[in-house]
């Protein structure tokens, strides 16, 4: 396993250790819900700004519906969740969009019936002809498939292409915060490492990122800090170095719930309750 | 030369009315995913207006200004708000019955408020007879000049519009899914609504624009434009505005010069220039490419985001609520039938017979859609078949009414399976368009044949008589009646519940995934037409013995729309909904039968408003009640038996 970038200060003091990295987006005792079926109860956590977070979790622990619920895809229920300072809990997907937090759902989230470049066009709304152009050369460049079927529709391209499309269309511009789910399903070992350098640029240049992941030992690679989901409730939340090895304990690779067995060590927040769902 | 001229000539104002109305209809369906049917009915709002401003003696100006540039968008922008943006994921069917809803109440709803009164047109710019100049020896008249320059100084501005601004491409991705042009900052309502506003002024341009043409301003002309806009769009494969254009005039000008060619008088001729766009739309729909073969997918990839639907299938229930609740049905049926019976005047067991008849017919529609999840807008043609075949029999063979009902199912079955094959390559939408014109077609031309329909005329149908009873009396009639409803009825319910059934389940959910679980799903749509036409032409055939006549305005493509607008607001699901349908509409039709005559529009009104709740109740407003009502009752019963044991411990 690669050691982070940066060794994080002491946990005890790492707020006041770095006053100058607010938060950029809090996220405080969130729930939420499809219908009559409760998905997070009380999550809270935060991103400080020029950081990567990975939020990682068994299958069903509620991390795409975090997801959602910072971009606005979902109504939080409850909670607040504020990005650079202002509460955006009840703002509309897009008026967040455009205050620069990005949103790269799971699965081939790509405009079936447009062009791979109508796709890509779309989410540059807003930039000049010339920085457009720019931006589209830089897609290109990070995902040469993506240049030679530009013209093609993107419901035609295989599953890994439409992947890498959705991931273009939020790398293409510089943003304040990406919030990528799941990036590494259905991609090719290679074509992963090329998203993660992706990313570590991006890092890099300033934007924040929230990375979603099955994937643990990836995400804990390029995150700063962790956050352990389970059953819709934030288990863990810390440095990398601290806790990645406790995540690595209660998650190993591959596993799809918790490895909860007898020899873990109880923690103080005791066993997650399950979720109440009707 | 001069001859064809002419004939061009009167053509044009249709085109272009057909191209404006088809451009509304493609961008809306561009834009929201929905084929808006109810611009007809805009249209026909926007005329109206625009007759009685001019009436009432307002400048042409104001009143264009009043009825189309006003209160057409706001229409449309109102119907997109309050209805239209939640059925944008939503299958084509739940598109459509509110759209068909809107066709059948908008028309109503005018008529109620204004009067039925006849409205001769006013027209808009020109005066619409004077002779400006001449072409190639033929007058053009202010009608054809106004309608001309209208509409293509319109249709350039849009064109402007969707280039400059990017606005197509944003409506292109709004439609497939909103919530992802939300992650691309784009206000995806706004753009929806925006779309409806316009395509809602256009529909209303072509209906004050086409107005003057017919002698009075009447909502049938206006769902005939409606048609030939779709044959139009189809043209332009729901997609290509150009071509959509295009196709308007073209259909609008060859119409005309069909009907300039053709001899006059004959059946021919005075059916094919209405249905020639109907059979235009019939041949594109097949053949053209685009519209054809496996559709990509086009779900919403964040449809994940919205609960979970309820499911269709009604949970179990506790023996003692089960047991409680068809008691209580039984004595809710009892009295209404003797509540029917004092309350509703006239012949109130004919009027019962009538509904229990209808619900043969309409459990065609649970048959074909509740269970195969097809589309039918032919439902009363293939009733039709069914009735004239039994009419035909009896006058020209004598062949006892039973035999003809058999005889009239088997034919209706055969039309049923033909109507089925060329849909076979066809997603919901066109299915549901082609079926609209083989019966737009059965009406112009084809029931109009002495030996189909029996002429002007029409056809005298005995009442039957089995093994020397007669059943001529009306109770006798009705009691026959209730024997084969109940057999209808467990035939359907069989079907439902075997194999077939659940094949068919599996086709209405997802055809792709029904394939692949080794369904044969060409083969099962075919049956399933089949099946509901045979049961549709046997409920038509008891209908003309009902009747003791019957004639082609009885099975006009009308009661199509409205029969699938009441089983789908009703419950189309289950074989109980589609025989409260049946009740419901006769008896309220009885109802308002007996109130003035300006009331007559209720009935649409009523049914056309219930269907709007489809996108909220796709298993039907009674279905939802009795659900609602049964969790209701079961949580009573747990909450009295925790009281008992409570008290008993």
């Amino acid at each position: 396993m690669t050691a982070p970038r940066t060794l994080p200060p002491p946990a005890s003091d790492r707020r006041l250790a770095q006053p100058e990295r607010l938060p950029l987006l809090d996220v405080q005792g969130v729930e939420a819900a499809y219908g009559p079926y409760r998905a997070l109860f009380g999550v809270s956590f935060s991103v400080p700004a020029g950081s990567a977070v990975a939020l990682v979790g068994p299958n069903g622990a509620g991390k795409t519906t975090v997801a959602r619920v910072i971009s606005g895809l979902l109504r939080a229920s409850a909670g607040t969740i504020a990005f650079d300072g202002q509460e955006i809990t009840r703002w509309p997907a897009w008026r967040i969009a455009r205050a620069g937090l990005v949103h790269a759902p799971e699965g081939r989230s790509v405009f079936a019936s447009l062009s791979v470049e109508e796709n890509l066009v779309l989410a540059l709304k807003g930039v000049n002809h010339r920085a457009q152009a720019e931006a589209l050369e830089r897609a290109y460049g990070a995902f040469e498939h993506l240049a030679r079927r530009k013209d093609q529709q993107a419901g035609t391209l295989s599953g890994g292409e439409q992947r890498m499309l959705s991931l273009a269309k939020v790398l293409a511009l510089p943003r304040r915060l990406l919030v990528v789910d799941e990036v590494s399903l259905g991609l090719a070992p290679a074509v992963v490492d090329e998203v993660f350098d992706a990313m570590r640029q991006i890092l890099r240049a300033g934007t924040s990122i929230l990375v979603v992941e099955q994937h643990v030992e990836r995400a804990l690679a390029l995150a700063e800090r962790v956050v352990l989901l389970a059953h819709g409730r934030v288990l863990r939340e810390g440095p990398t170095a601290e806790i990645a090895p406790e995540v690595s304990r209660l998650l190993p690779t591959g596993a799809g719930t918790l490895n909860t067995s007898p020899a873990a060590p109880q923690q103080p927040g005791g066993e997650p309750d399950r979720p109440e769902a009707e | 030369m001069s001859q064809f001229v002419s004939f061009v000539l009167p053509g044009i104002p249709y085109g272009c009315a057909y191209a404006l109305m088809a451009a509304g209809l493609v961008l809306t369906y561009q834009a929201s995913g929905v084929f808006n049917l109810a611009f007809g009915a805009q249209a026909f709002v926007s005329a109206v207006l625009f007759t009685i401003a001019v009436r009432a003696g307002w400048p042409g100006w104001i009143a264009f200004l009043v009825s189309v540039v006003l209160a057409a968008p706001l229409i449309g922008v109102l119907l997109e708000q309050v209805l239209f943006r939640f059925t944008r994921t939503a299958p084509p069917l739940v598109k459509l019955v509110p759209a068909l809803g809107l066709l059948i109440a908008i028309p109503s709803l005018v008529q109620l408020v204004i009067g039925t009164s006849a409205r001769v047109p006013s027209s808009l710019l020109l005066s619409p007879s004077e002779v400006y100049f001449h072409l190639a020896g033929s007058p053009v008249s202010g009608e054809e000049l106004s309608t001309t320059v209208v509409a293509v100084v319109v249709i350039i501005l849009l064109a402007l519009l969707l280039q400059s601004s990017g606005l197509g491409l944003r409506m292109r991705a709004v439609v497939e899914s909103p919530r992802m042009a939300e992650l691309a900052g784009i206000r995806s309502e706004r753009v929806s609504a925006f779309a409806w506003g316009i395509s809602s002024l256009f529909a209303g341009l072509a209906g004050v624009l086409l107005a003057p043409i017919y002698p009075q301003v009447n909502a049938a002309n206006f769902t005939a434009l409606l048609v030939a806009a779709v044959a139009a769009a189809a043209i332009g494969g729901f997609a290509s505005m150009p071509l959509t254009l295009l196709g308007g005039v073209v259909l609008g000008i060859v119409q005309e010069v069909i009907a300039g060619y053709l001899p006059s008088g004959s059946v021919l001729s005075s059916g094919l220039r209405p249905a020639f766009p109907f059979v235009v739309l019939a041949v594109v729909l097949v053949s053209r490419r685009s519209l054809r073969g496996a559709q990509p997918s086009l779900g919403d990839p964040l449809a994940g985001c919205d609960p979970p639907p309820p499911s269709l299938r009604p949970p179990a229930r506790m023996a003692e609520v089960a047991i409680g609740s068809r008691v209580f049905a039984g004595v809710l049926a009892a009295l209404l039938l003797v509540t029917a019976a004092v309350l509703v005047p006239g012949n109130w067991e004919f009027t019962l017979t009538q509904g229990l008849v209808l619900s043969v017919i309409f459990l065609s529609i649970t048959v074909l859609t509740g269970l195969g999840g097809q589309i039918s807008l032919c439902q009363a043609t293939f009733a039709g078949a069914g009735a004239f075949a039994v009419g035909q029999l009896a006058a020209h063979f004598g062949t006892p009414v039973l035999l003809g009902l058999l005889v009239g199912g088997g034919l209706a079955a055969g039309i049923g399976a033909l109507v089925a094959l060329p849909t076979l390559r066809l997603g919901g939408l066109s299915v549901g368009l082609l079926t609209l014109s083989f019966a737009l077609v059965a009406d112009n031309v084809l029931f109009l044949y002495s030996w189909s329909g029996g002429g002007g005329s029409g056809l005298s149908v005995p009442r039957p008589t089995v093994a020397g009873i007669s059943f001529a009396s009306s109770s006798a009639f009705f009691w026959l009646v209730v024997v084969l409803l109940a057999l209808v009825s467990l035939a359907v319910r069989l079907l439902g519940a075997g194999t077939t059934g659940q094949e068919l389940a599996a086709i209405r959910g997802s055809e792709i995934g029904a394939a692949s679980i080794g369904v044969n799903v060409n083969r099962l749509r075919v049956v399933a037409f089949t099946l509901s036409a045979a049961v549709a032409g046997v409920g038509g055939g008891l209908y003309a013995s009902l009747q003791q006549s019957v004639s082609p305005t009885d099975f006009n493509y009308q009661f199509s729309l409205v029969y699938v607008v009441v089983v789908a607001s009703i419950g189309i699901y289950t074989v109980a909904g589609a025989i409260e349908a049946g009740l419901a509409y006769t008896v309220l039709l009885q109802l308002i039968g007996n109130l003035p005559s300006r009331y007559s529009s209720l009935l649409g009104l009523v049914f056309g408003l219930v269907a709007l709740s489809y996108v909220r109740h796709p298993e039907g407003v009674v279905e939802y009640a009795r659900i609602w009502a049964l969790d209701r009752a079961e949580q009573l019963a747990r909450l009295l038996k925790r009281h008992e044991q409570a008290a008993g411990s």
